[in-house]
């Protein structure tokens, strides 16, 4: 394992395999009574988020509360940020106080890795998401997914994703968690396919590890699990195509096409869903869509992602926080 | 206590035969201590804990003609060593259906040492539910206790030095059972 969880690219398949093998041990522990380890006592992770999200936040949130670590939450909006703090100068007040770890998310794409490698500070750093760069836990939390319905939870063990198709649907331009789940999902050996309107699929893709396709019919029969990405609005600053409703047409998943998917086939989406425009209600609320499953899942992957950064070594953490060095 | 180099002299105190004479011997015990095992539950700590509760409760099986529920403990999360080594993959923990409050707790481990990892199973326990009581059997104590835990039922008592090793080989994991005595090639860890 390495020290931080900037990119999925980072990630062998070894490391990969690992993180969703401890991921499926901890989803035990919700089943419990008590659902609360103490293997980071008196560790001290903050949540730096600089940029709005739910689920990921609470997400994070529980999977340190159940390894008993102590959690200090930390939004822009009420903070020195929005007096025009530097993220330097927030790095060392973090660092000054004593913390762990830091969970990050930004709107600029390579803010954790800054973090990281800047020397700032010396905890360890977890990519929640910086700009339309990389969501790495993301990607661990669908292809856990993935893994426990195409393989199965007890078969999947030590499996990877071999040979299983995954499409990925819509803002591609625009998505972290496409870029990161591409990566991710090569890694674990699974075929991926972006499809998207052309505007929105980013220059470059020729690089990246995966088949583009500019016609949504023609692929789901051919597809194991199908991930519909939200239209990012809020990051749009042009007109990228005519109108919702011809892209709902065009690229919306409905009941109609879902029969066109093998019967094993899921559907799947990171959230926030827009119903109506990527995806019916219909299928958000079918038996198929494994959306509320992946929430579950995702306290599960960073409960292993923060146990395997963080419970180890104290070297692995820090060897010179004893010493005042800075 | 196992994965520590060995020297090539390492010599068997235990063979399958005994193995399997001390399990019915250990079985025999814990019906005589509970009263006919009605509420025992095993559970056996990874690796080889948990197939000698598996043994066990085939035994009790035979002797008692019901079905003992036995499961398997992973304790990785509550040990009290985790900072000094890399984080490490986890093995399963696996409580039988009906639970383990007010049931009688049997821990299964292959070798008693230092005592830490009974202490971190306990703990672990506590997080799983309340037990009526809570026993321990092991198929070898080494000695060198660094807590005040102590076995119930015990295999076989093997008094050894700390540069000695003790390994514990069974046919599910290893292809065969024996209890291996050998001499530490490198610095004995055990003392810290």
């Amino acid at each position: 394992m390495m020290r931080h969880l900037i990119s999925a690219a980072d990630l062998t398949r070894d490391d990969a395999v690992l993180i969703l093998d401890t991921a499926e041990e901890m989803a035990r522990v919700a089943d419990r009574p008590i659902k609360k380890l103490p293997t980071l006592r008196g560790r001290t992770v903050v949540n730096l988020f600089f940029e709005d999200s739910t689920r990921t936040r609470i997400s994070f949130e529980a999977a340190e509360k159940r390894l008993s670590a102590d959690v200090i939450n930390f939004s822009a909006k009420g903070s020195s940020v929005s007096k025009g703090e530097s993220l330097k100068d927030t790095a060392q007040t973090l660092e000054a106080m004593g913390v762990d770890a830091v969970v990050i998310r930004h709107g600029a794409s390579g803010a954790p890795y800054r973090l990281a490698t800047s020397g700032w500070i010396d905890a360890v750093v977890i990519n929640a998401g910086d700009g339309t760069h990389q969501h790495p836990t993301q990607a661990l939390l669908d292809a856990f997914t993935m893994r426990r319905r195409l393989v199965g939870r007890d078969a999947g063990l030590g499996q990877d994703l071999a040979g299983k198709r995954i499409t990925i649907v819509g803002d591609v331009l625009h998505s972290r968690v496409a870029r990161s789940n591409v990566d991710l999902l090569h890694t674990l050996g699974a075929e991926v396919t972006l499809v998207a309107p052309p505007t929105l699929v980013p220059v470059g893709v020729g690089t990246w590890p995966c088949e583009v396709s500019y016609d949504l019919d023609s692929t789901l029969p051919k597809s194991d699990a199908v991930m519909m990405l939200r239209v990012q609005r809020e990051r749009m600053n042009a007109a990228f195509f005519p109108t919702e409703r011809e892209y709902s047409r065009r690229y919306g998943l409905d009941g109609e096409r879902m029969a066109k998917m093998p019967e094993h086939a899921v559907v799947m989406h990171p959230g926030p869903m827009v119903r109506g425009m990527e995806i019916t209600a219909e299928v958000a609320d079918s038996g198929r869509c494994t959306v509320v499953e992946q929430v579950a899942n995702g306290v599960s992957i960073r409960m292993a992602v923060l146990y395997l950064l963080l419970g180890g070594n104290e070297s692995a953490v820090s060897q010179t926080r004893t010493e005042e060095s800075k | 206590m196992d994965a520590i180099q060995q020297s090539d002299a390492a010599r068997p105190v235990l063979e399958g035969p005994d193995i399997a004479r001390v399990l019915t011997r250990i079985a025999h015990e814990i019906v005589e201590r509970a009263k006919g095992a009605d509420d025992v539950v095993l559970l056996g700590i990874p690796t080889r804990g948990v197939f000698l509760a598996r043994r066990l409760a085939d035994k009790l099986q035979q002797i008692t003609g019901r079905t003992i529920p036995v499961g398997s403990l992973d304790i990785t999360m509550y040990r009290d060593d985790l900072r000094m080594r890399p984080a490490r993959a986890l093995a399963r923990t696996e409580i039988p259906g009906d639970g383990i409050d007010g049931r009688l707790v049997v821990l299964v481990d292959d070798v008693l040492f230092s005592g830490r990892t009974i202490r971190a199973a306990l703990d672990a326990l506590g997080d799983l539910g309340r037990p009526r009581a809570v026993q321990l059997a092991v198929l070898v104590d080494r000695g060198h206790r660094e807590l005040p835990i102590r076995a119930d039922y015990v295999g076989k008592n093997l008094p050894t030095s700390l540069r000695e090793t003790v390994k514990v080989q069974l046919a599910e994991e290893d292809g065969r059972d024996a209890v291996l005595l050998g001499v530490r090639a490198t610095a004995p860890a055990g003392e810290q």
